[in-house]
């Protein structure tokens, strides 16, 4: 019997501004100037904390903090795609989706800043709190997809995650659950090409993260991460498409990680400073900004004028993180189960 | 001798050993170019090169599973987790595998693995990287569970982790890191795993405590006869010189930073109570953390027993 073929498959790749801002006329999403301009101002805003987040670790008035400088348009783009129905499961770097979705931004601080209060998110946000563990929360999003079937409404689930992420049994172990029973996931992944000092092709053999997806059995799409539109729409579709019963997608948002790990790791020790100056010009706010200008939706006045909106947003932001009193030792106990056991009541009383 | 912190003890103890046992390799995330995240292993990669200092994929399951495969085929593997609040994907492998290889296979094949991790709390980090659950580890028969509290120790514990024929799981206290330093002989030396370690004479009361308790420990008997005990070992523990301790002052204060419930304090009170209660003057007092999740920076002073707490216990068992 001659060998033959059963199966062949293909990746997507989707990118729709180029870097100097033009753009596939085509491709691009249905979107008014002024959700335009508020892409914009959200990717500004996530960069605005993000210095600033740099600026107080160092100034001791937050912890480690994760920079997500260079990630903005995967962030913001993803997460401005989703509907307030649908639940997030975010990982650590997210910053871009949480000020997207509108968390607030103290909180933010506050979490950083070592203090639990700032994961409680505002009731009626769909938004699971912040990840640490790398990849555990992925089959956490096919479950929350298996609950909102069983609700029958028209929610889906997105989660995101890193490129190191796609490395863990939890990441196959939650893909192959999603495929196999069809669920309303979207797989959000920002291949920054780094965990920590291990690059991509360390991580794994495979030349597309996006890929990983035929294995279960649904579609994987490489999107250019720092296309803000490329994002966007791909997203988007992946949300429609899940809402309709058609199953799950991984989007890879190929993007860069251009700050160090986090303020605890020295990236000189392990990455040539040349790679990140590759990548200065594909900045994606850079991009965007360039892409807006030439539908006149930006020119240096504009971006002065949002630039303060955004540092008066964080500096209220900083004030009120630095407000609100430290948490009492009793808040502890307060969330371990709905009732204490005595042993813990005890040592709530006891606690000094 | 060279004066070294935890941090260089550990990592001339792994540059030692490999140079003389061509069969060690490292493996873990971050632990080639990069040095690791604590900076351990800096320096391997360079000198052994990336077949015997291996940077692996972010898989915890991964690194404890091949470790093992490694250990069953004639190698010594030292995996290191990053930290332990990341050891549990790599829990079933240590628990289902490692630990029972012996065992199954009626002593056909042996499992001679160590896992370093970093543990413990008190370095403003974020979830899951202050965790202490050593007793989730001292609970399973067929893992050792060795914690180092000073630089010296380390390198003795860690040389004879590696050269103990069975899987060790090696918690380095992370507060301790970079803390003290002390004198450490460069070449072969090791420290007997399974074996305590007085560290500080004393009549009235026996206080035991490890990792970066005991340094605390040590502060806060400080004017008191009191008798600190560094078991170095968890497990197995060595009982006999608690016990003959114990028999001594008559009293009993543990001290450890994991929550109090089920935690390894209970193990050692319930030896004391079944092998020398009728030695003892008080009650057992444990000196713990809350039974609370591990909280962020913020209250994680309250959360570690302090020096004041542990000398408050002392106090209170010298007033029987
Ligand atoms: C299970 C687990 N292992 C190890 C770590 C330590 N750690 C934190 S982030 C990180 C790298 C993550 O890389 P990636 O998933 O690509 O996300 P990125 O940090 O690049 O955003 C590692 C190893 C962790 N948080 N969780």
């Amino acid at each position: 019997m001659p060998e033959t073929t059963i199966q062949t498959f293909g990746v997507r790749r989707l990118e729709i501004i180029a870097a100097d801002g033009t753009a596939d006329e085509a491709l691009l999403p249905d979107l008014s100037g002024d959700q335009l301009r508020r892409l914009h101002y959200l990717m500004l805003l996530t960069r605005t904390f993000d210095r600033r987040a740099l600026a107080l670790q160092r100034e001791g008035r937050i912890g480690t903090y994760p920079s997500v400088l260079g990630q903005e348009a995967a962030q913001v783009g993803s997460a401005f795609a989703l509907q307030p129905s649908d639940w997030v499961f975010p990982s650590f770097r997210e910053m871009g989706a949480h000020l997207t979705l509108g968390y607030p931004v103290h909180q933010l601080f506050q979490y950083w800043g070592g203090d639990e209060r700032g994961l409680r998110t505002p009731d009626g946000m769909n938004l699971f709190p912040i990840c640490v563990s790398v990849g555990t929360h992925i089959p956490h999003a096919a479950g929350a997809a298996l609950a909102a079937r069983a609700r029958g409404d028209r929610s889906a689930v997105a989660a995101y995650f890193g490129d190191g992420a796609t490395s863990k049994g939890d990441f196959h172990e939650g893909f192959n659950l999603a495929g196999a029973l069809k669920l309303p996931v979207v797989f959000i992944c920002q291949n920054n090409q780094w965990a920590i000092s291990v690059p991509l092709a360390a991580q794994t053999a495979a030349p597309t993260l996006a890929q990983k997806a035929l294995a279960y059995g649904f579609e994987g799409i490489q999107v250019d991460g720092n296309d803000v539109l490329a994002v966007f729409r791909a997203t988007g579709e992946a949300l429609v498409r899940a809402r309709d019963g058609g199953g799950p997608t991984f989007i890879e948002c190929l993007t860069y990680r251009m700050a160090d790990h986090t303020t605890a790791d020295d990236a000189s020790r392990y990455r040539p400073p040349a790679d990140v100056e590759a990548w200065r010009d594909r900045d994606p706010l850079l991009r965007f900004e360039r892409f807006l200008a030439k539908r006149g939706l930006w020119n240096g006045d504009y971006g002065a004028e949002v630039q303060a909106k955004a540092e008066g947003e964080i500096d209220e932001a900083v004030r009120r993180y630095e407000s609100v009193p430290p948490p009492e030792p009793g808040e502890m106990f307060a969330f371990t189960c709905a009732e204490l056991s005595p042993r813990q009541r005890r040592q709530q009383e006891n606690i000094r | 001798m060279p004066q070294l912190n935890m941090v260089q003890a550990i990592n001339l103890a792994l540059r030692e050993e490999m140079a003389r046992d061509n069969r060690l390799v490292v493996l873990g995330e971050d632990v080639g170019r990069d040095g690791g995240v604590f900076r351990v292993t800096e320096g391997l990669f360079e000198q052994f090169g990336g077949d015997r200092v291996m940077d692996t994929p972010l898989s915890e399951s991964a690194i404890a599973g091949a470790a093992i495969g490694m250990a069953v085929c004639g190698m010594r593997p030292v995996a290191e987790i990053q930290f332990m609040g990341f050891i549990y994907a790599a829990f079933d492998q240590l628990v289902a595998h490692a630990a029972r290889i012996r065992t199954r296979s009626r002593g056909r094949f042996t499992c001679p693995l160590v896992i370093r991790t970093p543990y413990g709390g008190g370095i403003k980090a974020p979830e899951l990287h202050e965790e202490s659950t050593e007793a989730l580890f001292c609970h399973v028969p067929g893992l050792k569970v060795v914690v180092p509290s000073g630089p010296y120790s380390a390198k003795g514990l860690l040389l004879a982790a590696i050269r103990d024929p069975d899987p060790v799981l090696f918690l380095e206290p992370t507060r301790l890191y970079r803390l003290v330093k002390e004198e450490v002989p460069e070449g072969d030396y090791t420290l007997p795993l399974g074996t305590a370690r007085i560290v500080r004479q004393g009549g009235a009361v026996t206080v035991v405590a490890w990792g970066s308790m005991l340094q605390r420990t040590i502060q806060a008997v400080e004017g008191y006869d009191a008798e600190v005990i560094d078991p170095m070992t968890l497990a197995p523990f060595d009982g006999e010189t608690l016990l003959a301790s114990v028999r001594k002052t008559g009293r009993l204060v543990i001290v450890h930073e994991a929550p109090l419930t089920c935690g390894l304090g209970a193990e050692i009170a319930a030896t004391v109570a079944e092998e020398a209660i009728l030695h003892l003057r008080g009650p057992v007092v444990r000196v713990a953390a809350p039974d609370v999740p591990v909280p962020l920076a913020r209250l994680m002073d309250r959360y570690l027993p302090s020096v004041e707490r542990i000398q408050a216990a002392v106090k209170e068992v010298l007033t029987y």
